[in-house]
């Protein structure tokens, strides 16, 4: 191992690229489930991306690109959860389950709020119309829609759970015949 | 995430964003631009260059900036050289609201 003397960042440098050691057709899937759980508050989805990233870059079929999508569409199911809580008495924590396979990580949030019906959010105006700045949200379920491969939200009188499901490069190689 | 001070190039004010900019920064950066508007500058450029995370709250911070600066007939420009920061503003079709510039440079001077 070579130790490279510390060099102090300054604001807004990008980090250090990480070493990578990805040679898909040779390199070992690590698969397994992370659990976590966090309270329902806005500082904690910082730690969910860093958790679901972390396992994702260990994954030999996922590029960095594919991390960021997942770090994203993950960020959005998060913050809906805890959203949800706000205004309910109640101490209960989001569940968040990340299920590692060969093929793909399905991703679980899983909140006790009040629950939100998705096919009864508006349509955002066209981008070129002038009523689309009216609108400063509403574009998380687009994000998770987008950027995921599956998305199923289940509503229930007890919660909601989001089940978000991204492929590897291998799945997705094979779903394209190549 | 934090914001860095705001600087004047001609009719342009310049605020360098950096860290995160989600449910958790955003509202800094919201006050600040509702600030910036208050004061009376209309030609804003938000500088993400340094910006490691961007989330939909983001998003509508800076859709919600832009409102305020047309409603005072200035305009908003938005700095965003990272592929992956602009592709979360493409998948919103937000490319299509603002145009995204590589630079700082870019932007003050694009007509």
């Amino acid at each position: 191992m070579t130790v490279r003397p510390y060099e102090p960042m300054t604001p807004g440098q990008d980090l250090p690229a990480a070493p990578r050691h990805k040679s898909p057709d040779s390199a070992a899937v690590y698969t397994g489930e992370v659990v976590l759980e966090i309270p329902a508050q806005m500082e904690f989805v910082s730690l969910v991306r860093l958790v679901v990233s972390g396992a994702a870059q260990l994954h030999p079929y996922f590029e960095s690109e594919r991390v960021e999508d997942l770090r994203v569409a993950v960020s959005e199911a998060t913050t809906n959860a805890i959203r949800s809580h706000e205004g309910v008495d109640s101490a209960a924590q989001i569940q968040l389950t990340c299920n590692v396979t060969e093929e793909q990580i399905e991703v679980t949030v899983r909140d006790h709020g009040k629950g939100f019906d998705p096919d009864a959010l508006p349509n955002l105006p066209d981008p070129d119309s002038p009523e689309r700045l009216l609108h400063e949200s509403g574009m998380g379920l687009r994000l998770m829609r987008m950027l995921a491969d599956e998305t199923e939200i289940r509503p229930s009188s007890s919660g909601t759970c989001v089940r978000l499901v991204f492929y590897g490069s291998k799945r997705r190689r094979a779903a394209l015949g190549g | 995430m934090h914001l860095v001070e705001t600087f004047h190039e001609g009719p342009w004010s310049i605020t360098a964003v950096v860290g995160e900019l989600d449910v958790v920064g955003g509202p800094e950066l919201r006050q600040h631009v509702m600030a910036q508007v208050g004061e009376g500058s209309s030609r804003l450029v938000l500088d993400l260059s340094g910006v490691d995370f961007i989330d939909s709250f983001g998003l509508g911070v800076i859709v919600g900036a832009l409102k305020r600066t047309r409603l005072l007939d200035g305009d908003l420009r938005v700095v965003v050289p990272a592929p992956r920061i602009r592709r979360v503003f493409e998948v919103c079709d937000l490319d299509r609201v603002f145009k995204l510039h590589k630079t700082v440079q870019e932007a003050v001077s694009t007509q």
